[in-house]
């Protein structure tokens, strides 16, 4: 090939070259939600209540262990199960009931879901039992929330801030 | 899918893969042809990239509120020099996963993935993650709508393990779960992992001798040009600061390190996990799926060999080491073959100062031979061919059983052999095959820069020019001796190139009656035998 004609088909390559960089690199466009959807993030990382009640060793029982180890309170290592429901708008929208983490079942239960729906207002209703001892939900919160295109609620739990939460 | 239906694909894919190639070797020439450079060309991006790099390091801020604003104001503030390197940087980082992935695919289709070749495979597929990573990690670093939605999926796609006890993504809750020492950690990814990639890469080319890890410079500067336009031309920005609170908008998405993101939304986190890992796994299996029989690896032959090291210098897979001589000789060494790394190439024998045919042994045998095509067979074959050269302009084709298939050639003025490499021929063949009545002689094998064995028809090149040893002792007068690189399928273009070196043998001959009847200058005190 003439070295002026291998000049430009060079060129052009290189620029075909960078062409596919450039619009690979931002191109096409990826819109993650519609422009009408807003999303609702459930997450909590919660220790559930121990599975049973603490009890009073004997003195017979303290006797036998070492020195060292009489403590006088028996508790179990497995803590509860958590259980979560969420209602949307009066219909059940979510249900999960989290084992808690670890070998011995004794770290935090934790739950992450998404769910992306229309924007707009909404009566939630979520529901939390973090003890196996109790039936029923020992946690509750119902609410109106108005959400706007593409806001992200976060529903989490917090119990020093009251149990569950809304951000 | 069975074996067969792979590899007839393969095929179908490579026959394609010459086209394109091919195409491009009428445009570059076969030796800047960038697509025999692919592996060179990712070593000069992540130069690129790693430069460019100091510079965003040492301007990056990296507390929560400054990490977006920092890298920003280069773009918006100093364009003209913390925006082109951050453009150069981030357009770096693509080529260099391109390059690397069409390098991947290349290999594949060239079958160069078993046997002695298993290692670069299998290292290579490897480093793929850590590309991937340093990518990633590197665009969560502008902190900006984009960065948010890649640490976030990324988060969800690693929760899908059930290995975190807490899992990532609460990190991303909201504005108060992000703190200053988030991105102190990415920093530490984004340069960590590098540098791991620069070690496997040492690790990847351990088998390999004279790696090319730099591209021809004007392949370099072509290269490196390209990237600059695109960054003067279509400057990367950051796009809206991340607002955890806000789900983002349409994304300027790179889709070459983010592509499994949005697929992970049209699908699941676990068919994310199932498609990179089978991926994976499946490249790493390639090398154990059942392929052809390993060709025979070189032979030494004590006796014949000088310890001169030159086998050493020449294999392309570093698959000879030199030991000391058994013959007890104080410094005198032996080669040794590794057979686990030897390619079976043939090009330890072409360099071997022993494989020259002008010796008076009745049976030739060379210091490292092949065994499968043993040089003193070679001059066995190529006496009976001289013998039954008919005409006056009688012709020597030496060829390679990887590039053009040379027993296509037709004439009964015409002797052909096809070695394994063109890198075995050993350069005093072409003399004594003058000397035994060739009126010319023509080399062929695979095109400049795409030999099968990587050098073989770079060191047959230089040993004719006469800058590399075992060389030529003197070039033929006029156009008796002529190279033609060409592919296997370019039988035809090897055909005009033989028809070509008769017609010139007939001209040279009508004009001077015998202007070849000794084409090696005399000075040689060499006899030829047989």
């Amino acid at each position: 090939m003439a070295r002026p004609i291998s000049w430009i088909g060079q060129a052009l390559l290189y620029g075909l070259f960078a062409l596919i960089i450039g619009y690979f690199s931002s191109s096409p466009p990826y819109r993650h939600l519609p422009a009408d959807q807003a999303l609702i993030k459930l997450s909590f990382s919660h220790e559930g209540k121990l599975v049973s009640a603490c009890r009073q060793r004997t003195a017979e029982e303290l006797a036998k262990l070492a020195p060292n180890m009489r403590a006088p309170m028996d508790c179990p290592r497995e803590r509860s199960p958590v259980t979560v429901e969420i209602d949307l708008d009066g219909a059940p929208a979510y249900r999960h009931v989290a084992t808690p983490s670890g070998l011995s079942r004794d770290g935090p239960s934790t739950v992450y879901h998404r769910f992306a729906l229309l924007a707009g207002e909404h009566r939630l209703a979520i529901r939390l039992n973090d003890d196996a001892r109790t039936s029923g939900f020992n946690y509750r919160r119902e609410e109106m929330v108005t959400l706007k295109p593409g806001k992200v609620l976060v529903i989490d739990f917090n119990q020093e801030a009251g149990g569950i939460t809304l951000k | 899918m069975n074996i067969n239906v792979l590899s007839s694909t393969r095929n179908g894919a490579l026959l394609a893969y010459h086209r394109i190639e091919h195409g491009f070797d009428k445009v570059f020439g076969a030796a800047l042809n960038p697509w025999r450079h692919l592996g060179a060309l990712a070593f000069l991006f992540f130069w690129i990239i790693a430069v460019t790099g100091l510079y965003l390091y040492a301007v990056l801020d990296t507390s929560v509120d400054g990490v977006y604003r920092s890298i920003n104001w280069l773009s918006r503030e100093q364009w003209y020099l913390g925006g082109v390197l951050r453009s150069l940087h981030r357009y770096a980082a693509d080529a260099f996963l391109l390059v690397t992935l069409l390098h991947l695919l290349r290999e594949f289709l060239l079958g160069r993935y078993t046997g002695f070749r298993h290692f670069s495979w299998l290292t290579g597929v490897a480093l793929l993650w850590f590309i991937y990573i340093s990518g990633v990690v590197g665009i969560w670093l502008r902190w900006d709508q984009l960065a948010q939605f890649s640490a976030a999926t990324t988060a969800e796609w690693l929760d899908a393990l059930p290995v975190f006890a807490t899992p990532l993504i609460r990190n991303f809750l909201s504005a108060n779960a992000v703190s200053d020492r988030l991105f102190s950690l990415f920093v530490f990814v984004h340069i960590g992992v590098p540098l791991l990639l620069i070690f496997g890469l040492w690790f990847h080319l351990q088998r390999i001798s004279r790696a090319e890890v730099f591209p021809p410079p004007a392949l370099a500067a072509g290269s490196l040009l390209a990237l600059l336009a695109l960054s003067l031309a279509l400057p990367v920005v950051s796009q809206a600061a991340a607002d955890l609170s806000l789900v983002p908008g349409p994304l300027a998405l790179d889709w070459f390190y983010l592509f499994w993101q949005p697929l992970m939304y049209a699908t699941s986190a676990a068919a994310v996990w199932a498609f990179l890992t089978g991926a994976t796994l499946l490249l790493f299996a390639l090398p154990a799926l059942p392929h052809g029989a390993a060709a025979p690896v070189a032979e030494v032959h004590p006796e014949n060999c000088n310890g001169c090291r030159r086998c050493f210098e020449d294999c392309p897979y570093t698959a000879i080491v030199m030991v000391p001589h058994p013959g007890g000789i104080p410094g005198r060494q032996l080669a040794q073959v590794i057979p686990d790394l030897c390619a079976g190439c043939g090009i330890c024998a072409g360099s071997c100062p022993s494989s020259t045919p002008f010796r008076s042994t009745a049976e030739l045998v060379t210091g490292i031979d092949m065994p499968q095509m043993p040089i003193g067979r070679l001059r066995r074959s190529l006496d009976r061919g001289l013998a039954q050269l008919e005409g006056k302009n009688g012709m020597v084709v030496f060829g390679c059983d990887q590039g053009a298939n040379v027993s296509s050639l037709a004439g009964k003025d015409l002797a052909s052999f096809s070695l394994i490499c063109t890198g075995m021929l050993p350069p005093s063949f072409i003399e004594y095959a003058l000397r035994g009545g060739a009126a010319g002689v023509l080399v062929t094998g695979c095109r400049a820069g795409g030999c099968a064995f990587r050098l073989g028809n770079r060191w047959a090149e230089e040993r004719l020019a006469g800058s590399r040893v075992p060389h030529l002792r003197a070039r033929p007068p006029g156009n008796v001796l002529r190279l033609a690189w060409a592919d296997r399928g370019e039988e035809a273009e090897l055909a005009a190139a033989v028809d070509d070196l008769r017609q010139s043998l007939a001209a040279e001959r009508l004009h001077n009656k015998d202007p070849i009847a000794d084409p090696i200058v005399p000075s040689t005190k060499m006899t030829a035998h047989g």
